[in-house]
């Protein structure tokens, strides 16, 4: 099966201190991926990185075989739902019609076809009824559900998504993981950042196993298994961590 | 030239075009500042601008628009690059390096100036603003930028707003961000240096926050804000230009913001949703409602203490499970009576509820009880330790969170405390 995503030897450094070393990981077509690890393992950086958000120091990214510039287009991004300012004055319609503004490039305005789809993507997650909302008015599932609408409505083929399930409660949960579901069917590959290793078990096919280095990836039945859960939970390795703080401070 | 034509030959008009060029611009500007928290950085480049203006002064003796424009503008970039070269090099946050380079600019220009006193003699001018000052060949320059600036950010809205509101996604979307970045300094720069003479250094910066400020407490649709924003610009700069030229004594800076401020004060008190009166009349109302729902409750809970077994309440008694005296118990009931939820004995001394009256109590009753033993049964909470809670809750649990209690627990009859949960909706409804 072909490769949606495939990083190579990705590093990022926060002020020359590693935060993530070398990654090398190959996703194809249509999984659905959670990336676990405890707090502070570089998940969302992860994630980042690879979007370009947070510079890499080094090591590349490919995107259905291409350098991520050239498919910017066919990757959707979720960013964690605290990174905005939901006092911000936009209703829920205007945060899902941003999901076509790439395709507009800089200058031409949204028509018919965007609004479209920017209802059906709102449909999709239950938040059509909101749409002339304040997006500061709407409960933390509401929100977190405007940001995937927003996101379907880019109609990408690979998606990377920030915690998507925190501070939602079970019934957006439970929407949210049906619809991510449903995007597999349809051949779409999505990466989801998941700081619940219970769930994750049972929400994903495949898990990225992290922890400033890539631990394990493969199917969850080979992954989910208590030497590479420990190898990933069970602290950092000393050494490498206490290096890269002495060669932070030169 | 072509825009001389539309540049009114009076002082006056000349004062009020350079009012409603300043207003448009730092308003529409301005919008983008607030919401971007970028409040200081837009004081910090106004300051920096000084030795920009200085240098002009200096080296165009006769004082080119154009010269003193494209030196405040230089000064002021240079301004906010330092700050976030500061940043970038440096565990030093915003706020200080703000701090640091608008002391450090102003300063500079500030000295500069002393030094060069005869040559730039019109300098006042531009730390405190006069409008009264500007002539024809400043008017060309401001339209121009103003022109500029409004063009670009009309035509550049869009990106310029989801990069406001969500910056990663706007980089996943392939919008080039740090070019988006460096024309907003530049515009935002720009607006700063329009507003210059009309209104100084030292307060531009008002003019870029405060219009823009009121606007974001009245609206909550981005194009309002950018109308809006605009047009508190345009008047306060107006209201302000006009009464400084025409009473003596009144500087056309400070006029000009404390016009500014009187807009934002009336907003910040009178606006419908997010204003201080709105905010204190809806906990006004809330707290009258709960008052009212609190005492229906009470005669409804002499009712069951007695059976149900006669229809008058005493006021007396009332006022006993109130812990109250009975003319406040009068009083009470006197708000009961304007919502049509009592009526009143003929001797005045006993109350007796409405078909809505009962409804209501019921109501309250029943969500108390039914929170009650939520509490206890599916949140494990003791018995004894939830009745506070359900005293608040009762007043806002919303008619589907009732439905999907009594699902939760299975139409209870019986509170934890074994006493029945009444049923409002076999209450007849009130005949029309």
């Amino acid at each position: 099966m072909a490769t949606a995503l495939e990083t190579h030897d990705l590093t990022v450094t926060y002020h020359k201190r590693p935060v993530l070393y070398g990654i090398d990981v190959a996703v194809p077509e249509g999984s659905l991926v959670g990336i676990v690890g405890p707090n502070g393992a570089g998940k969302s950086t992860l994630i980042k990185s690879i979007m370009g958000v947070v510079p890499s120091s080094g090591g590349w990214v490919k995107v259905f075989g291409k350098p991520l510039k050239e498919n910017l287009h066919r990757v959707g991004y979720v960013p964690q739902r605290e990174s905005v300012d939901w006092d911000f004055p936009v209703t829920v319609m205007d945060v899902a019609l941003m999901g076509t503004y790439g395709r507009l490039g800089l200058f031409r305005r949204p028509g018919k076809a965007e609004k479209l789809k920017a209802k059906e993507a709102l449909e999709k997650v239950g938040m059509l009824p909101y749409s002339n909302r304040q997006i500061g008015n709407l409960s933390g599932g509401q929100q977190q559900r405007v940001f995937l609408a927003r996101a379907l409505a880019q109609d990408s083929d690979l998606y990377l998504m920030d915690e998507p399930f925190a501070g939602v409660d079970a019934a957006t949960e439970a929407a949210i993981i049906e619809l991510l579901k449903e995007m597999r069917e349809r051949g779409k590959t999505v990466l989801v950042v998941h700081h619940d290793l219970q769930s994750a078990s049972e929400y994903f096919d495949k898990l990225l196993l992290l922890n400033m280095r890539l631990v394990a990836f493969g199917d969850v039945k080979e992954v989910f298994t208590p030497e590479l859960l420990q190898k990933t939970y069970g602290g950092r390795l000393t050494i490498l961590s206490e290096v890269a703080d002495r060669a932070a401070k030169l | 030239m072509m825009l001389d034509l539309l540049i009114p030959s009076s002082g006056a008009g000349k004062a009020i075009l350079a009012a409603v060029l300043l207003g448009a611009g730092s308003g529409l500007l301005g919008s983008f500042v607030v919401l971007r928290r970028m409040a200081l950085m837009g004081d910090a480049i106004s300051h920096a601008v000084l030795p920009g203006v200085v240098a002009g002064l200096i080296y165009s003796p006769e004082r080119s628009p154009l010269v003193i424009f494209l030196c405040a503008v230089a000064a002021g970039l240079l301004g906010a690059g330092l700050v976030r070269a500061m940043m970038a090099t440096t565990r030093l946050k915003s706020d200080t390096a703000l701090g640091i380079v608008l002391a450090f600019f102003f300063a500079f220009g500030i000295m500069w100036q002393s030094r060069n006193q005869e040559s730039t003699a019109g300098v006042m001018n531009f730390l405190f603003g006069n409008i009264g000052a500007i002539n024809t060949a400043d008017l060309r320059m401001m339209m121009l930028a103003t022109g500029l600036l409004c063009i670009v950010v009309f035509v550049l809205k869009r990106p310029l707003l989801v990069m406001s509101f969500d910056e990663g996604f706007s980089r996943g979307l392939g919008y080039p961000v740090r070019f988006l970045n460096a024309v907003f300094y530049f515009l935002l720069t720009f607006s700063v240096v329009v507003g210059l003479q009309a209104v100084g250094v030292v307060l531009v910066s008002a003019m870029l926050i405060t219009p823009a400020a009121s606007a974001y407490l009245l609206t909550d649709r981005f194009g309002k804000m950018l109308v809006l924003s605009m047009a508190f610009g345009v008047f306060s700069g107006v209201v302000g230009g006009l009464v400084s030229a025409s009473v003596n004594g009144m500087p056309t800076g400070p006029v000009i913001t404390l016009a500014a401020t009187l807009v934002f004060a009336l907003t910040y008190f009178l606006a419908p949703q997010h204003g201080v009166l709105a905010k204190v009349l809806r906990r006004g109302r809330r707290r009258r409602r709960v008052y009212r729902e609190n005492t229906l409750k009470a005669i409804y809970q002499i009712q069951e203490a007695s059976g149900f077994s006669h229809e008058d309440v005493d006021l007396i008694d009332l006022a006993q499970k109130r812990r109250n005296t009975e003319d406040h118990a009068r009083k009470e009931c006197a708000a009961l009576l304007r919502h049509d939820f009592i009526e009143l004995s003929a001797d005045g001394q006993a109350v007796r509820l409405t078909t809505s009256g009962w409804r209501r109590a019921m109501e309250m009753v029943r969500n108390h009880r039914l929170w009650e033993l939520y509490l206890t049964n599916e949140a494990n909470y003791a018995d004894d330790h939830v009745h506070e809670d359900a005293e608040k809750i009762e007043h806002i649990l919303g008619a589907n969170t009732v439905k999907q209690l009594e699902q939760d627990l299975d139409f209870p009859e019986l509170d934890p405390h074994g006493k029945p949960i009444p049923q409002p909706q076999l209450v007849a409804s009130p005949i029309v």
